[in-house]
């Protein structure tokens, strides 16, 4: 029950707050939405028992990643971008195909729950209790058979960092 | 928890919204959180197959994604400045310099 409210609550919150997002005219609105639905987010990793992603979802997308556009919506003048037309001509046609899309995996979904005893949605899940420390198990996964993977990703926000340096510097 | 499908759900609204948001937005910020918000979506759906599977390698795919969210963030951040610069506006439509 109380499983089921929290999920709610936040599902609401990060659906109402991302529509608010991308229609909002100022761009520090829309980071605003952002963050909360970021945040709803967060709240829905730690209803799954995901405590080490809830923690590095506030710290790294709220607290880095965020900090890091309204820095940049500071830098750059908006304001005469928030006089004009906020949608491009094309708007109608991405419409009816994103909901085209949504239509779609909506009803493989659908079936998918339909599907008697094979399906995705109908296995035992494991109980809370017998999960082992989440923290724990995320590293194990990360510096085991991920290991490589992992250092990928190391030299991936290093060539991030040059490029983000090279482009902001005045002269390029 | 409850069944998967409430997430699955959540994270295809969430999904498709931050869809709209990249094709029809001309404003490049607003386009950028939007990948963000796409990038979330898949998250959730990593980590409600881990809970599901009792299997804690969702949860690095997770990890592995947000890294990805902070380099694209940061280069594309440092992009838009520099184009700021040079041509004085974030709209999308007016980044025209390869069209013929």
């Amino acid at each position: 029950m109380l499983d089921k409210v929290i999920f709610y609550f936040f599902a609401a919150i990060a659906v109402g707050s991302a529509l608010l997002m991308i229609t909002r005219r100022s761009a520090v609105h829309s980071a605003i939405f952002l963050t909360t639905t970021l945040l709803a987010t967060a709240g829905i990793f730690l209803q799954l028992r995901a405590e080490f992603l809830f923690i590095v979802q506030i710290i790294l997308y709220v607290g880095g990643i965020m900090v890091l556009f309204i820095f940049v919506i500071m830098l750059v003048n908006l304001d005469v971008a928030a006089q004009q037309i906020q949608y491009s001509r094309q708007k109608w046609v991405a419409l009816a195909l994103a909901l085209a899309l949504a239509g779609q995996v909506g009803a493989m979904l659908w079936r998918a729950g339909k599907l008697p005893g094979q399906g995705l949605l109908v296995r035992g899940v494991p109980a809370a209790e017998s999960l082992p420390p989440n923290a724990e198990a995320v590293a194990r996964s990360l510096f085991g058979p991920y290991m490589l993977s992992f250092e990928i990703a190391s030299l991936l926000l290093l060539v991030a960092m040059i490029g983000a340096v090279v482009m902001a510097k005045k002269k390029v | 928890m409850l069944p998967v499908s409430h997430y699955l759900i959540l994270s295809l609204a969430l999904f498709i919204i931050g869809v709209v948001g990249v094709l029809t937005r001309r404003n490049v910020i607003v386009i950028l959180m939007s990948i963000e918000l796409i990038l979330n979506a898949v998250n959730i759906n990593l980590v409600v197959f881990s809970r599901l599977y009792g299997d804690a390698a969702g949860q690095a795919f997770a990890v592995f994604i947000i890294t990805d969210a902070a380099a694209e963030a940061a280069v594309g951040l440092g992009i838009i400045i520099a184009f700021f610069r040079n041509r004085e506006t974030v709209l999308a439509d007016e980044m025209d310099l390869l069209k013929w």
